[in-house]
């Protein structure tokens, strides 16, 4: 088992689980076959050293992860360090009283190994399938994740809202792992909305990273950055950020090249588009030897801050499981290493590391502590 | 002397192509019209033909290349725009409304816009009518009343009792355009990406209680 040298930074994977067609064999998966592919490959992250697997939530084919915590309960009992998130979990479309439960229920089962990423999803007609009107897309994210804080929080809940029947006397169960709720991210990939109310609970902002270019996720981060501050939660250079990015490697870049063109000339999303070589010049992805993309994500920093979290899609567009295992074997063994030693030189010491739920209640108990002693010293000390 | 930037989008395909040269021409023109007025024209001339590729990747993708997005600044930045088209199968052509596609729809609102056409007959004329000028009324544009048709037989007539020649033609539209372009600030307007919705709150309308 490797140990994690502790550099602040988290990295690991994050899937949307599409089911794709391998354009190389035209061999597709069945549902069955990716949701086991997705679970071992949840294991293979921790096995190599990193320490997040993220999961995204869809409701449409082809993409079969509709029920993340069933998939990360699974993964939570096959491994020991791990941390289990989502990216993203639809804080639109969903109940936040069924998130609520469901990830606190996680938290226990994975002894705190658990936080999320709250995200409005990009199919619309998820929409009306739940029940929901597109158009309230951001008041929804807003007014839902206001009632999973307090869900979170308070043992009894009254409420009143726009979106949702009223609740009076409401106790979500289980209760949040040692009385704290798990860590919360915020993706969006152009909505100052979601960067605002991320800022304004001090919670994390993590910026996809993938399709566009990195000057637009700058401006929005900064932005994230700078009312992180405003709020009070810290310097801006204290705000939590993550981020994604996308690699495909072998030892010599031109193979790497040849090996991944079909898959990425077949994508979904950006097949048929742009060419590879456009793409890879104007997005973080990066298909060359291992120490380009090195040299690529170890300069991230410089555009968007030190960070705390580094997520790679690694296992889409049909890439079959032994290719994926592979290059997962490259970032963890060449890749992570060395980005981890790049990241903790000159790395500020106010820079917060990647959140944990240890460190959530350590810092809970801290403010307590200073709360106590505080109250102390303001009573009068008999004579 | 004051200047006003002047955006021209033409989306002929061949080159050279009548779709350019009319775009040329209402250019100089609303440039003299502009002087006659005491104002500089800072005028910016885009073939979308030089840029097809990149708005086909910029539907596929969600975002432009760097060389579109500096076609899009000057047309969305400018303080007023000329469109020229030539009419394909009744409307106009599929680039022309690609590159209208990958504009935030907001974009336009406020902009002063003369509208042209070209085609190889005078029977499409009305397409700048009932094509054209719809699609700039539901960006919020503001479409000057004169557009300018040239059919390929326009480029070899003094007009006549039934029409004025396109020189003519040409001139009215323009002046119709420099009068608008001369009261517009949009080029020295500063756009705040992060601009929040009036009555924003983090919390929504309910979250405080």
């Amino acid at each position: 088992m490797n140990t994690v040298a502790s550099t602040g930074m988290q990295f690991g994977i994050f899937t949307v689980g599409d089911v794709t067609t391998d354009p190389t064999n035209d061999i597709t998966p069945t549902e069955h076959q990716r949701i086991k592919n997705i679970l071992t490959i949840a294991q293979k992250v921790e096995e190599v050293g990193m320490e997040v697997f993220a999961l995204g939530e869809h409701h449409n084919p082809p993409f079969v992860p509709s029920s993340p915590t069933t998939m990360l309960g699974y993964i939570a009992a096959k491994t020991d360090r791990l941390i289990l998130s989502t990216a993203t979990t639809l804080i639109t479309t969903n109940d936040p009283v069924k998130i609520a439960e469901d990830y606190a229920m996680l938290q226990h089962v994975a002894d705190g190994r658990v936080d999320l990423m709250m995200g409005r999803g990009n199919t619309g007609p998820v929409y009306p399938w739940f029940g929901k009107d597109i158009r309230d897309g951001i008041p929804l994210a807003i007014e839902n994740y206001a009632l999973l804080q307090r869900l979170w929080r308070e043992d009894f809940v009254n409420w009143e809202g726009k979106y949702r029947t009223p609740l009076q006397g409401f106790q979500s169960t289980p209760r949040p792992l040692d009385g704290v709720a798990p860590f919360v991210w915020h993706g969006s990939i152009r909505s100052p909305e979601i960067a605002e109310q991320a800022a304004f609970y001090g919670d994390g902002f993590f910026a996809n990273n993938i399709f566009w270019p990195k000057e637009h996720y700058m401006k929005l981060i900064s932005y994230y950055r700078q009312r992180f501050e405003h709020y009070g939660h810290g310097t801006a250079s204290e705000a939590i950020v993550g981020l994604g990015g996308q690699a495909f490697m072998a030892k010599n870049s031109q193979d790497a090249i040849k090996q991944f063109r079909p898959y990425f000339d077949n994508a979904p999303v950006y097949g048929h588009g742009p060419t590879m070589e456009d793409f890879t010049e104007q997005t973080p992805l990066t298909v060359g030897s291992p120490q380009q993309v090195i040299d690529r994500y170890a300069s991230m920093r410089e555009y968007y801050g030190d960070y705390q979290r580094q997520l790679f899609l690694m296992d889409h567009a049909g890439l079959p499981l032994k290719t994926v295992l592979e290059q997962l074997d490259i970032l963890g063994g060449e890749v992570v290493p060395v980005l981890r030693k790049e990241f903790a030189v000159n790395r500020p010491a106010n820079v917060p590391d990647g959140p944990t739920h240890e460190a959530l209640v350590a810092k809970r108990d801290r403010a307590a502590q200073a709360a106590s002693s505080a109250e102390l010293a303001e009573t009068p000390v008999a004579s | 002397m004051t200047s006003r930037k002047i955006a021209v989008i033409t989306s002929g395909l061949s080159q050279p192509s009548s779709t350019r040269l009319l775009a040329d021409r209402l250019a100089d023109a609303t440039t003299r019209q502009l002087e006659g007025l005491g104002i500089d024209a800072d005028v910016h001339i885009i073939e979308l033909r030089d840029t097809a590729q990149d708005v086909v990747n910029n539907l596929m993708t969600g975002f432009p290349s760097p060389k579109l997005e500096k076609v899009i600044e000057t047309v969305t930045g400018a303080d007023a725009l000329i469109a020229v088209t030539p009419v394909f199968t009744t409307s106009y052509s599929g680039l022309f409304k690609s590159f209208i596609d990958v504009l935030d729809p907001q974009s336009l609102t406020d902009m002063p816009v003369l509208i042209g056409a070209t085609g190889g007959s005078e029977r499409h004329s009305l397409a700048l009518d009932y094509a054209m000028r719809p699609l700039f009324t539901y960006l919020h544009a503001v479409v000057v009343p004169t557009s300018v048709y040239a059919a390929s037989s326009d480029w070899g007539s003094a007009g006549d009792a039934a029409a004025t020649a396109l020189p003519d033609r040409v001139e009215r539209a323009a002046r119709e355009l420099a009068q608008l372009a001369k009261t517009s600030d949009r080029s020295n307007r500063v756009a705040d990406p992060f601009a929040l919705p009036a009555g924003f709150s983090p919390v929504g309308g309910y979250g405080a209680q």
